[in-house]
């Protein structure tokens, strides 16, 4: 289990009433060309559309939290519930349509490369040149964030290493390497760029328990060694509750809940057995985990 | 951290490495899909050599003597293969910028990174002229070996004049085209091909823009390959000075001032476009 540290009172990540709305409708071509923007709904409220128009959804909406500098913060929800949402937004990825995100004190909006020179992202499936190598792609994503290659290649080796990635492996086509493999090239790549902000989306899904273990061990000492505040997506509810000082559950684009995961837990507790962040989970969203198998997951608690 | 500032790093040397990033990453694409280069090579000569051969069969096909020279044909379909090959690959390589990131599922992490669009252009473009240029030397030595090429009397400095003239054109409209894969994420790449077919039609590659429609004819006057192929051809086929160069080097500098701050100017707009409706996906 990762050591839980004391906050730092310095807010790394302030996440302000941020929203997202997908399908809303357009005003006419003309009047688009002259400036007009779709007009917002008020809060909960969606327009209706018509002739088969795609429904609106507001992917996030209205959510705020505040994440401390060295937390480990996870950001829990069901499939569809506007977690991937929130983070491409965090990541400049998407604009927001309300509210602000600031990462140490830099908003988002006003200066999109002050932000992006602090953070990285590491994403459900590793975002690589498939037919180039791990170093080759070590030494683009190095260079982006001006990291020389001589540099980015003593580091690269070293890191790999640290990573359990076979020296035969540094010049094959990433194509060829395991999913596994893959993500821990991504880790290695966040690695080398050294952001203070990481952003990781799903990172250990699909991925076999010592694959797993080892991508944990390694957001441990990234915050650790390289003092970043880390933002973590997962379904993973073990994974939450070993590796977060705090969780925030997120469900149809809504914050239903944050706080330590012991708070959560005891905030529906009813009995003197405390339930797992699972029966945490299940509770506020009203989602029930489905095992490998197919079969729902007993609640505990 | 400033914002020109990343590792100590002044902003020139920043931007220096960064445009060498995308530079070495398309090298070892390059190589790395180096048995499609060659299929691209392969393709590119052999349909060269078709159009080419064609006057050299003239009197086959006609069965009478020519009325024509047939070394100056020759020569006027080989500068048009040349030429057409060294602007497409522009055009088609910078116009990919972003369709390449789409393919490989590379765009979120390569449009998130600390890199100016300008220096992201930048670096595709050098990548662009380089590989543009190295090609069509390649199918050129390989032409030479099919056919006499007659270069004495060739202003060739006049012609590289007009060619690196019309690769600014070519770079500028390649940007704007780029927007279509930013914008359509489906279609967009599909629709830079028609783009490209389209010069290939109006622009006069193999024949004279007079023979077209008149319509067509308009629409080829305002097109740079056509400005880049009249002079090229006058420059080697009839040896025109450089003092007559002017003719068409200053229309295409003129297309290339107005089409590349205005391709980087829409670019940024579109991927702001891009941003607001979340089509910034590795798919669509």
């Amino acid at each position: 289990m990762l050591a839980k540290r004391p906050l730092d009172p310095q807010q790394a990540l302030v996440v302000d009433v941020i929203t997202k709305y997908f399908h809303l409708p357009k005003p006419p071509l003309w009047k688009r060309l002259l400036g007009a923007k779709e007009t917002l709904p008020a809060p909960g409220m969606l327009p209706t559309v018509k002739n088969g128009a795609k429904e609106p959804v507001a992917a996030v909406d209205h959510v705020s939290f505040t994440v401390a500098r060295g937390e480990i913060f996870g950001v829990l929800g069901p499939n569809g519930s506007g977690k991937s949402t929130l983070i491409r937004l965090i990541s400049t990825l998407l604009k927001a349509d309300k509210g602000s995100a600031k990462v140490f004190g830099i908003d988002i909006a006003e200066d999109e490369m002050g932000v992006k020179q602090l953070i990285s992202r590491v994403s459900v499936d590793a975002a690589f040149f498939k037919k180039l190598s791990p170093m080759e792609n070590l030494l683009y994503g190095a260079r982006l964030y001006g990291v020389t290659g001589p540099q980015a290649t003593v580091r690269a080796y070293e890191i790999m290493g640290r990573l359990g990635l076979k020296r035969s492996t540094y010049a094959e086509p990433m194509e060829e390497m395991s999913r596994g493999m893959q993500q821990k090239v991504a880790i290695a790549r966040a690695f080398l760029t050294s952001p203070i902000l990481l952003l990781l989306d799903e990172p250990t899904t699909g991925l076999d328990p010592r694959s797993k273990r080892d991508v944990r061990a390694f957001i441990e000492e990234l915050r650790d060694s390289h003092d970043a505040t880390i933002l973590i997506t997962t379904h993973d509810m073990e994974e939450a509750d070993v590796i977060c000082d705090r969780v925030a559950v997120i469900h149809n684009g809504k914050l239903v809940a944050t706080g330590t995961p012991e708070e959560l837990k005891r905030s529906i507790s009813n009995s003197g057995k405390l339930p797992t962040l699972e029966d945490v989970f299940i509770h506020l969203t009203g989602e029930q985990l489905i095992d490998v198998d197919g079969a729902k997951v007993p609640l505990s608690g | 951290m400033s914002n020109n500032r990343i590792r100590g790093l002044s902003s020139v040397r920043l931007h220096a490495l960064q445009t060498y990033a995308f530079l070495a990453r398309n090298w070892h694409l390059t190589r790395r899909y180096w048995g499609w280069e060659v299929v691209w090579f392969f393709y590119s000569l052999t349909s060269g050599l078709s159009v080419v051969f064609i006057a050299q069969g003239a009197e086959a096909l006609t069965g009478q003597a020519v009325g024509f020279d047939v070394q100056y044909l020759t020569m006027y379909l080989i500068i048009g293969t040349l030429v057409w090959r060294y602007l497409s690959a522009i055009f088609i390589l910078t116009s990919e910028v972003i369709a390449w990131e789409r393919w490989e599922g590379t765009i979120e992490y390569t449009l998130m990174a600390p890199v100016r669009r300008w220096v992201h252009l930048v670096g595709q473009t050098a990548y662009s002229l380089t590989y543009g240029l190295i090609s069509t030397l390649l199918i050129g030595v390989a032409m030479a070996l099919f056919f006499e090429l007659d270069l004495s009397s060739a202003n060739l400095i006049g012609a590289g004049a007009v060619i690196l003239a019309g690769s600014l054109s070519l770079v500028g409209i390649g940007i704007l085209a780029s927007i279509l894969p930013l914008l359509y994420p489906e279609r967009g790449a599909q629709m830079t091909n028609v783009v490209e077919a389209s010069f290939l039609l109006i622009s006069g590659v193999y024949y004279p823009i007079s023979v077209l429609p008149d319509w067509m004819e308009t629409i080829a006057q305002i097109s740079p390959v056509t400005y880049v192929l009249d002079g090229a051809r006058a420059a080697i086929l009839d040896g025109a000075p450089l003092a007559d160069m002017h003719q068409y080097i200053v229309p295409l500098l003129a297309l290339g001032i107005v089409t590349l701050p205005l391709g980087l100017r829409a670019f940024i707009a579109a991927e702001n476009y891009a941003k607001r409706a979340g089509k910034l996906k590795r798919v669509g």
